[in-house]
This record gives C-alpha cells, structure tokens and sequence, in this order.
C-alpha cells in the first residue's frame, strides 16, 4: 500500500494519492488511453444498439456490395455455398436444424458487429461503416425482417424485432 | 506376506468381468506390475538374443537448442479437419490414446481457429481495458511482464467437445476424434483482477467483451464474477510462451469454462453493463434444445471422464493383467472419484486418481483388469467434489436429443456433451465405441 497519508495530500494533489492507492498491488504500468487512440478496436455493439457507428445503408446498396464480396462463399441472394446459407432457415425442431437469421439470431445489432469485425473471410474489417449497414439490410429483407426500402442505421436496427428474440433459456444463470 | 499370496489376493476381482482391486498395484508391487500386458498398436519384435545396435557403438548425435520428439514418435499428431486454411474454422484434435500423465504437450493441444492463426508481433500487441472502468489503459507484453504472475494447471475444452456421441448411432472413430478438443495445461500469467485493480471498476459492470486480434477478432461476453474470480491473462504454457494457435503471446484463460470464451490473441477487453449477444454467444455456442428453446450462456464444462487406455485403435493383446486409465475433469472443482465397470454399467469399481488432483485439472484415473479373453464393456463414471455426477448417455440424450441421421464424425451437431463412453472389447481384443 501506499505510504501516503490521506491528510498529507494538499488538494492540487489528491489525484495523484488516489492514483497511487489504486494500483497499489501492481506496478502501475497500463498506458492511460484516450477515445480517440480506441476509436479503430472500439466495435463493440450491444443488443440495444450501444456502439453503433453514423452511418446508414439499403438493401440496394447491400446487394451491390454483396455480390461483389460475399457471393463467392454465400451463394446468390444469401441461399448458401462453400459457408452457410443467409436467408430462410426451417423451424427449431432438433439440434439438426440449421440455425439461421431469421430462426435463430434473437438481435439484428449481432449481424452489424459480426460482419464488420469478421468479414468477408479474406479481409476482415476493411468493409466501411455504411457497407455494413447495406449489408445488414440486405441480409434483414432477405429474411423479410424488414422492407425491401427500409434503410438501416443506428436508430432503426436495435428496433428490428428478431422471431427467436425469446427463445433463449440461460443455461446457467447462477453465474451471472 | 508372501508375494504369490499378494498376488493372488490382489487378483481377485471386485466388480464383473474382471475388475480388480485400484491398490493392487500398490500392494504387490513389481510381482503384478511385471505381468501386465500393454496395449498394442503393432506387433511386439520376437524375442531375440540381445545385441549391441548400431546407436550404441557410435558416437550420439548433437542435442538441438529447441528439440524435437524422436523420429519414431512421428505417428503422434493432432488431427486437422482443415489442413489447407480453407474458409471456415480449424480443428485440431489431441491424440489422448497416444499420451499419458495429466499435461498436454504444447505442441499437441488441441485448437479451434474460426479464422486462421494469425501471426502477431509482440512488440506491437496491445492489451486494453475500456468501458466501465475509471481509467482505460493499454499493456505491453513488456510492461505485463512486470506484475506479479501465478501459475496453475487447469484443463481447456472446446464447447463441441465429443459432439459424435450426440449421433444416434456410435461412431466409429477413436478417442482423440471424440474427445480430442480437451487439453491440459500449466498457465502462467496475471490475474485478470490484478489488472481491474489498475483500471478500477465501475460500479455498473457486470459483464466484459473479450476480443481476440485474430482476422474475425472472436469476441465473447463474461460475468464480471468470472473475471474477478480466478479469470488469467495467461502468458506462458507449460514453461513457455504460448503456441500461436493458441493465443500467442496472450489469451483469456478462465478454468474450466467453455473454451471459446477463453478469447486467443487477447487485444480487448471492454467492461459493459450487458452482454453483447456476440456471434458465438447468440448463435454457435447455444446448444438447441427439443423443445424448441435453446441454452445460452452454458458457460461451465461439466464433469466428465472417458477412457485412453484401451480405446479404439489401441488393441488388446492376449489375456491377463492391463491397467485401464483415462481423464477426468470438471469445471466445478476437483474429481472426487471415477468408477470404472467392465460389464456396461452393471458393477463397478473405484479406480485410483493420480495426485496430485487439481481444481479444474485433468486427472488420470487408473485401475488394474485381468481381461480374459471374452466380450466386455468399459466405462467411466466421474464425481466431482462439488456433488456433480457425470450422467449417463441415456440421461443426457433424454435431456438434450440426438441426431436423426448418423452425422459426420468431424461436425458438430450440437455441444456440451459429458455423458459416459462405452467402449466394447471383442474376443480378439478390438475395441469398438459403443452405446450401452
């Protein structure tokens, strides 16, 4: 611990006391960083949409880009190729179903953060921000999630309501 | 006491078809120890007067500064569902009828990759710790090297582990193609909580993203109780800095949970008040149920056992004495017990663990049969110290379902299987995988 006193700390340094008790047991190494230096690493999304980056796109303008650079592993219109197909899915009968976008993914925020964090396969995290939103809203009208016109943004996507958002039994709550 | 009273004292078996005393080993020594028969993958040489080969009338060879495995050992690999880095994950399976002990070779531990291994300088990673902290800070792996480190053997295991036993049928396959996605290892590294002290914790958090700087930066969410409980940023494996297919130069380790959520090639961790319902969470790792429903956040790998030692592939070779062994392990504690049977369940006997048995570790268990030649059935049953029993197929299978059609045996149909293998012998000492 600290070998300050409380009372020894005139209030110009307070700051520095209290910093020094809080990393008491480590030698105190981590570099402070602001938002400006995360900004690249900081793409978190929650279900609610918190994360969600400016920026908007259609389903028109997902199709282009999705024939561009998903097609080749997805198949057209989302139907499935070498990776899993996009659109469709039966209902949840057995553990064999093919879980889907549409039978399975209880938030439409998962479809954002996935697909800017991990496509396509070959160059993940170069799509811009609008391209992910064109993505997303092609992928949700594909489904019939949402209208073939309807734009995707940062207000209008945690609003999609996905059919399996219920269909979740925490397996073990009490670690929670 | 004699050592032929001993012997046949200690031969006597205590549960059906041939199981014997687990301290017969103990009490008879060399005298048993001698008459048992190992498990064989070729035929043995023929006995032959002894000469002294080429190796031993010439000067040896130079030991290398990093060394390799003998050339004979070459057989002993991991499995790859994806050698050529085709676009979906790789698997990689331990070769656990090929090992023995509790520790996993390094280079032998089993790896999920969703998206390749990618190749990461360490001059240039960074750890960072955002959200809901009072001050956001980076690490170096220079400047973690500085904080107080803790070593423990813990076991990892792959959420899909043993998936083929979800089939409706068993399987052909051997143990490392069922069970290889589990591996144990000393981990060495800072505590996560040691780390959380520095950036302070928000009141509000609850749970934290853990991000990888792997090509799709796997990312998964984890209760704040977890984290500050026994969570590690694990540096070294086993003595080592990590392999790159596990996570070089640092993972989240977090024992005896799913291993997917142990986030390789850590960059980031953002603390939240929620979860984020992550790709993996919100849909690879929840497992779907036959109502309709499906788990989420499974979290726990629960406890387990299984047999290595005889297994598929691992014949049996004449009759008379062989030691069963095989793994156990749980996510909640230690292993308490594991019981051994020869007949499918019908008697059973208690095999002996192998100190030192560690929380959340892999431990060897072992039991001495004298086979006699006839059609039998082994099994495992594990105990873990917090009361948990491994159920039996049939318990899990009510609970969860199986497959309609026999799947392949390298998918993953579902996930968290920890119901009790079978394995038959057949009066030539092949062993099958079975359901009993």
């Amino acid at each position: 611990m600290s070998t300050h006193k409380f009372s020894d700390c005139a209030a110009a340094v307070a700051l520095v006391c209290l910093a020094s008790v809080a990393v008491a047991d480590g030698p105190g190494l981590g570099k402070p960083m602001t938002a400006a230096e995360l900004a690249a690493w900081d793409i978190n999304i929650l279900p609610d949409g918190r994360g969600l980056p400016p920026g908007s796109g259609t389903p028109a303008q997902g199709a282009r880009i999705y024939a561009e650079k998903c097609v080749a592993c997805h198949g057209e219109s989302g139907k499935g190729g070498p990776n899993s197909a996009l659109v469709g899915g039966a209902p949840l009968t057995s553990m064999e179903t093919v879980k889907t976008i549409a039978n399975f993914w209880p938030y439409a925020t998962t479809i954002f953060d996935y697909v800017r964090r991990a496509m396509p396969w070959q160059q993940p995290k170069t799509l811009t921000n609008d391209e992910v939103y064109a993505l997303t809203a092609y992928l949700l009208a594909l489904n019939k999630l949402i209208g073939e016109n309807d734009a995707v943004n940062a207000e209008t996507l945690p609003r999609v309501r996905m059919p399996n958002r219920d269909g979740f039994i925490v397996r073990f709550p009490d670690k929670i | 006491m004699t050592i032929e009273r001993v012997r046949r004292e200690t031969r006597e078996a205590v549960a059906g078809n041939g199981l014997l005393d687990r301290r017969a080993f103990l009490k008879s020594g060399a005298a048993l120890a001698a008459a048992v028969s190992g498990y064989t993958l070729t035929e043995s040489a023929t006995a032959e007067p002894l000469a002294n080969d080429p190796w031993s009338q010439v000067a040896g060879g130079i030991a290398p500064a990093y060394e390799q495995r003998s050339r004979f050992e070459a057989a002993t690999m991991r499995t790859q569902n994806n050698p050529k880095g085709e676009p979906r994950p790789q698997n990689l399976r331990t070769p656990h009828h090929l090992l023995n002990g509790t520790i996993t070779p390094n280079s032998l531990h089993f790896v999920v990759a969703m998206g390749g291994v990618p190749d990461i300088d360490p001059d240039r990673h960074r750890l960072v710790i955002h959200g809901l902290v009072k001050r956001p800070l980076a690490f170096t792996l220079d400047t973690l090297a500085r904080y107080p480190m803790v070593s423990r053997v813990t076991f990892l295991e792959c959420g899909g582990n043993s998936a083929p036993l979800f089939s409706n049928a068993p399987i052909q396959a051997n143990v490392q193609a069922l069970h290889g996605l589990v591996s144990c290892s000393e981990w060495t590294g800072v505590r996560l909580s040691t780390l959380l002290e520095e950036t302070g914790i928000d009141p509000k958090a609850k749970w934290l993203i853990a991000e990888g700087a792997d090509g799709p930066s796997v990312s998964r969410s984890v209760p704040m109780t977890k984290a500050m409980d026994d969570a590690m940023i694990a540096l070294y494996q086993n003595g080592e800095r990590l392999m790159p297919s596990n996570g070089y130069p640092m993972r989240l380790l977090l024992p005896g949970w799913e291993g997917n959520m142990n986030v390789k090639w850590l960059r980031r961790l953002q603390l939240t008040d929620a979860p984020a319902m992550t790709f993996y969470e919100a849909r690879t790792y929840a497992p779907i149920l036959p109502n309709g429903k499906a788990y989420q956040f499974f979290f726990l790998q629960e406890v387990k056992s299984f047999i290595t030692h005889p297994s598929p592939g691992l014949a049996m070779k004449g009759t008379g004495f062989y030691e069963i062994s095989g793994l156990a392990y749980s996510a909640t504690g230690r292993i308490a017990k594991v019981m051994v049977s020869a007949d499918g369940g019908t008697s059973w006997a208690q095999a002996a663990l192998q100190e030192p048995v560690l929380p959340k570790a892999l431990t060897r268990f072992r039991l001495p049969w004298n086979w006699n030649g006839g059609p039998a059935v082994l099994q495992s049953r594990a105990w873990d110290e917090a009361g948990n029993v491994q159920p039996t197929r049939a318990q899990i299978i009510a609970e969860r379902g199986q497959t309609k059609t026999v799947p392949a045996v390298t998918a993953f149909p579902t996930q968290h299987y920890n119901g009790i293998t079978s394995w038959a012998i057949d009066s030539k000492g092949e062993v099958r995988h079975v359901y009993a």
